[in-house]
């Protein structure tokens, strides 16, 4: 119990000094206008950033928006003088959303194409299934993917994760949430395998710190394309139903919860993995209005809209609904490919701060991300200001909720970056390279 | 009642059973639909087509095409664009089935070994021709009618009772073509003896590319039916051509009954195994049982022997 | 009998020449290229040469994965042990399979082995607190190591990968060259001819069978141990086709065949992937002003049109056409 307080006041204390950093990187980074620094080039050859890409398979509607995302900050990038003066060069390749694939990429990155760093996809089991080979090639691997695998310290040294909260994070800092203003007996409904354990285990944790529990668990196997015999199965007395789902059966899911319930239902949170690249205005889906959801960046651009987001959803081409902007039926994944954008430009911060020359630099690189320990709210990352975990490789953010109303998503309410916070799991800097 | 304190499971409150009971049956019905082309094709051509769940994907997607460009055209009600795809789909599909059998299945004479390669090719070729053109989403179609079903539990959806009703009268009109009608006869006499068909001047191979079209065009049928409740996506084949193959070797070769029968025992115990058991272990356990049965009754419920 | 020793003999010797001429890349690729190659020698010997076809093989790849890296894992043995505890779950696997499977035939064997597969890879998804289930785990570099040499080390790993394709590839030229050989492809030729002329077809399938998931398990163990990675995508459908097609390009029923068939369709996918989509969109999208995302991806799209041509023009895959005009010897 002591040490326990111990460590959390020590967390407290470093997230406090990374809070004032923010503010004052944020005014500093104003004076550094990036093409102060284009005109001392020295070589003009392009840095080559290998772009693994979920194009087929289970992931490809996400890796579509983050091929996009990714596009649209490399051409930022570029427009604004690149890195250390050298141009941008994204190589993607497809992974199938298949591990062996990933694996395989990873090889040719490294010695077909000889990429200076290795970037990009969200699927666990493809970034798991890589990361070894990354850390064999000594290339360093910078993920997008959410998963706990990083920060639980299953991968290594070469394989960080800057852009994007994990799933650890996202999920118990909801639990204060849920528990003052939804409910405290909470049923939840959740995909068999890993990526759904991870929620059934973080918030189980983190609801019975806050005085609730867990009435009830449901696990849907791998590929299930109805869900409805699953319903039933839910408690009387549940006053929260938690449901996250993933794969092209997202929609049914939901719309089967709807016929289930009709009007009587219990408050529901979802993860908007359960509708990523779904309009929430489909048919069958009226009954989620009131309901709330986990937004890792709020999908609709609401009143309070912050001219970094406004910049950011032009350049990628989304429209204030989080639709493509040539066509309004094609919806992003918006709650998780700003990691795409972000970690472009924290590998072009790293860059410059390791002064990168080539690929023997690539150990000067992780050195210096994993010195980082704060991104302030900007261009670059428009989601939130974030603090950086060098030990753990892993990055903490502030997370959203969102109402639905009207058919929309509003946020209402915006956790601080602090209930994201948890205890390190691994020290990767103290490992060799 | 005592007696039920010996089984070896906790009974399952009346809800799930009836939840498990209504899902096994609307499963039931989608298997039926999806196998129903597959059953004839497998009883007639004796081939084995692969790529039939690319078929069902097919008309999902074209249904996802027709009813959004009639909206569009028309602002019409979705039972006016779902009327039209449940035309269009099965024609279109049964058109690229027709061309693929003359194409590729005929000139590989039919061999069961190449026409399995052949068709996890146009496999690939069509899936990857769907993610070109339609994308890797999945979109919904919307219903031509609902309406909520309330049971004394939960609320049901109408629409999915009448996917069970509209599986119901398709098999009892293909089994009415088959049994009844001269193209029926011309069918069953090609199934019988190919060579004897022949040289009583039954054109075999007019015969072999309508019974393969009329095997993909049924489940486009069958697709736009379920597309409501499900949605259209371009890996969804995979799961019926499976499930359907089950189904069709369960219930024995070329029975309609057997894949009738077969398709009820596949839903049923899936949708009643889930309510007692964890889900997951219930599909283990489903599985396990479909094989059990194949491995000591391997004609299948329905067929004879085969030779 | 000589013949074929010289050219087996000579694949191998090459095999051993390419290590140090290769570029990086495909040296690294050629490693994998043998683990999987060794998977499809094994698949050869059952669809192959006694004419039975498994969509459920990739079970039999996942008993040797998961029983090496579980016991890695979990009971923290090193990778020795724990790489033959793997093959021997293969074995067990395939004798439990092998009883009951080959009661069917035909497409009935195809189904049954497809859902025990099935069952299989729920049943990892299942044990999800040990197996990490989809999202799999990795073996840790430092106790990737046999007798003192670090299996992660580009040339230890080639070498390691080699030295498995090569037992399996002698084994099952062996095989196909002895009486036991001969009996099989007699079973796939016409299987009431060997049951009159006194042998027993089921115990031949299922020796057939055995050997087949031994070798398949064999090379799921050496993809953990090499690659230092378990998930349960290995135990997916998709894994069990896969042999399937590389065993057809390459020629069924040719020792060479499955090796040959790797390589062919690794770098047709690669090439595919990496380059001829892609530029194909690019042409559409320069010529023509249309965006074309979904064709950059659509790479499999050449792979079903290379299965399709193959099987209209080449049925008996690569080394098949040798044989029947070149070499009539080829094993």
């Amino acid at each position: 119990m002591a040490a326990d307080e111990i460590t959390r006041g020590t967390n407290r204390r470093t997230l406090l000094k990374g809070a004032a950093a923010i503010g004052a990187v944020a005014a500093g980074s104003q004076l550094l206008p990036g093409a102060a620094r284009f005109a001392q080039a020295q070589s003009s050859a392009p840095i080559k950033v290998g772009f693994q890409v979920h194009r087929t398979g289970i992931g490809a509607a996400y890796g579509r928006w983050y091929d996009r995302t990714t596009k649209a900050a490399a051409k930022l990038i570029n427009e604004n003088g690149g890195i250390n003066g050298r141009p941008v060069e994204i190589i993607a390749e497809d992974d199938g959303t298949d591990p062996k694939r990933g694996a395989e990429v990873i090889e040719k990155f490294a010695n077909k194409h000889e990429c200076d760093v290795a970037f990009g996809t969200l699927f666990s089991h493809v970034v798991i299934g890589s990361a070894p080979r990354a850390g064999e090639l000594k290339l360093p691997y910078f993920v997008v993917s959410e998963g706990h695998h990083v920060a639980s310290g299953m991968l290594n040294r070469y394989t960080l994760q800057p852009g994007i909260t994990d799933v650890k994070s996202q999920v118990q800092s909801m639990a204060p949430w849920v528990a003052d203003n939804l409910g405290k007996k909470v049923t939840m409904i959740y995909p068999d395998f890993a990526f759904g354990h991870d929620h059934r285990d973080y918030f189980s944790e983190a609801i019975e710190r806050q005085g609730g529990n867990v009435i009830a668990k449901i696990a849907v196997p791998p590929r299930e394309t109805s869900f409805f015999k699953y319903l039933p199965k839910i408690p009387k007395d549940t006053e929260v139903l938690y449901h996250v789902m993933v794969g092209p059966g997202v929609l049914t899911f939901v719309k089967e919860m709807g016929e289930y319930f009709g009007d009587d239902r219990p408050e529901i949170f979802g993860f908007i993995d359960s509708l990523e690249a779904v309009d929430i205005a489909s048919p069958g889906l009226e009954f989620l209005e009131g309901s709330h959801f986990w937004e890792g960046y709020p999908r609709y651009a609401g009143p309070n809209q912050s001219e970094h987001d406004k910049f950011y959803r032009a350049a990628v081409g989304v429209d204030d609904n989080g639709a493509s902007l040539s066509d309004p039926k094609d919806i992003s994944t918006y709650a998780h490919m700003f990691g795409c954008w972000e970690t472009l430009h924290i590998l072009k911060a790293g860059m410059e701060a390791a002064d990168y020359k080539g690929p023997k630099d690539r150990q000067a690189l992780i050195e210096a991300v994993e010195n980082m320990d704060v991104f302030p709210e900007s261009q670059a990352h428009p989601q939130g200001s974030k603090l950086f975990n060098g030990r753990t490789h892993q990055a903490f953010a502030h997370q959203h909720i969102s109402k639905v109303e009207g058919g929309k998503l509003v946020p209402v309410h915006k956790t601080s970056i602090f209930d994201t916070y948890y205890e390190d799991e691994v020290d990767y800097t103290k490992m060799s390279f | 009642m005592d007696f039920l304190s010996y089984l070896p499971f906790d009974l399952p409150h009346p809800a799930l059973l009836l939840a498990g009971v209504l899902e096994g049956t609307v499963l039931a019905a989608v298997l039926a639909l999806t196998a129903l082309g597959l059953s004839i094709v497998f009883g007639i051509m004796r081939v084995v087509n692969v790529a039939h769940g690319e078929f069902y994907m097919l008309g999902a997607v074209l249904a996802w095409f027709v009813t959004t460009w009639v909206a569009a055209v028309t602002g019409g009600p979705p039972w006016l664009g779902f009327a039209v795809a449940l035309v269009i789909a099965p024609l279109v599909v049964g058109a690229i089935a027709a061309a693929t059998d003359w194409l590729v299945l005929k000139r590989l004479n039919y061999d069961p070994e190449a026409t399995i390669v052949a068709t996890i090719g146009i496999l690939y070729i069509i899936q990857q021709l769907a993610l070109t053109f339609y994308g890797p989403y999945a979109r919904p179609v919307e219903a031509p009618f609902d309406f909520r079903v309330a049971t004394p539990y939960f609320g049901y959806s109408g629409y999915k009772l009448v996917v069970v009703g509209a599986a119901i009268a398709l098999m009892l009109v293909v089994w009415l073509v088959l049994t009844r009608t001269r193209i029926g006869l011309v069918m069953r006499a090609t199934q019988y003896d190919r060579e004897t068909a022949q040289a009583f001047g039954i054109p075999v191979d007019k015969v072999y590319a309508g019974v393969f079209a009329l095997g993909a065009g049924l489940a486009a049928i069958g697709a736009v039916l379920i597309v409501p409740i499900r949605q259209a996506d371009y890996l969804m084949g995979g799961d019926p051509l499976l499930l359907s193959f089950i189904v069709v070797i369960l219930g024995g070769l070329g029975s309609l009954r057997g894949t009738l029968v077969a398709a009820l025992f596949i839903g049923l115990a899936d949708g009643l195994i889930s309510t007692i058991y964890d889900a997951t272990l219930a599909k283990i356990l489903a599985t396990l049982l479909v094989a059990m049965v194949l491995v000591f009754r391997p004609q299948g419920l329905f067929g004879a022997r085969a030779a | 009998m000589i013949k074929s020793i010289l050219l087996h003999g000579a694949v191998i010797a090459l095999l051993i020449v390419l290590e140090p001429v290769l570029s990086e890349y495909h040296h690294g690729n050629l490693a994998r290229i043998l683990v999987l190659a060794t998977y499809a020698v094994g698949y050869n010997i059952l669809f192959g040469y006694t004419g039975l076809l498994s969509l459920g093989h990739a079970m039999f790849f996942a008993a040797g994965m998961y029983g090496c890296a579980l016991m890695v894992r979990l009971a923290e043995w090193s990778v020795g042990p724990a790489f033959l505890f793997g093959v021997v779950c293969a074995l067990v696997a395939g004798l439990v399979v092998g009883m009951l499977a080959l009661r069917t035939i035909g497409v009935g064997f195809m189904i049954v082995t497809l859902m025990f597969a099935e069952a299989a890879h729920l049943t990892i998804a299942y044990y999800n607190e040990y197996t990490r289930g989809d999202e799999g785990f990795t073996i840790p570099q430092a106790v990737r190591t046999v007798a003192g040499l670090d299996l992660s080390d580009t040339t230890t790993r080639y070498f390691a990968a080699l030295v498995l394709f090569s037992v399996c590839l002698i084994g099952s030229a062996a095989l196909v060259q002895s009486r036991a050989g001969r009996v099989l492809v007699a079973i796939r030729e016409n299987e009431d001819r060997v049951r009159m002329l006194g042998f027993n077809p089921f115990r031949y399938k299922l020796l057939a069978l055995v050997l087949s998931a031994v070798m398949a398990g064999a090379a799921g163990a050496a993809y953990a141990v090499l690659f230092g990675y378990a998930g349960s995508t290995f135990a997916s459908v998709q894994y069990s086709i896969f042999p399937l097609l590389w065993v057809l390009l390459g020629g069924p029923g040719t020792t060479l065949g499955p090796l040959l068939g790797t390589v062919l369709m690794f770098y047709l996918v690669d090439y595919a992937s990496g380059t001829v989509m892609p530029g194909l969109a690019a042409f559409v999208e320069g010529s023509f002003g249309i965006e074309a995302p979904g064709l950059a991806s659509a790479y499999l799209l050449l792979v079903g049109i290379a299965l399709v041509l193959l099987v209209l023009f080449a049925p008996r895959g690569v080394l098949g056409v040798v044989r029947a005009r070149v070499m009539p010897w080829l094993p």
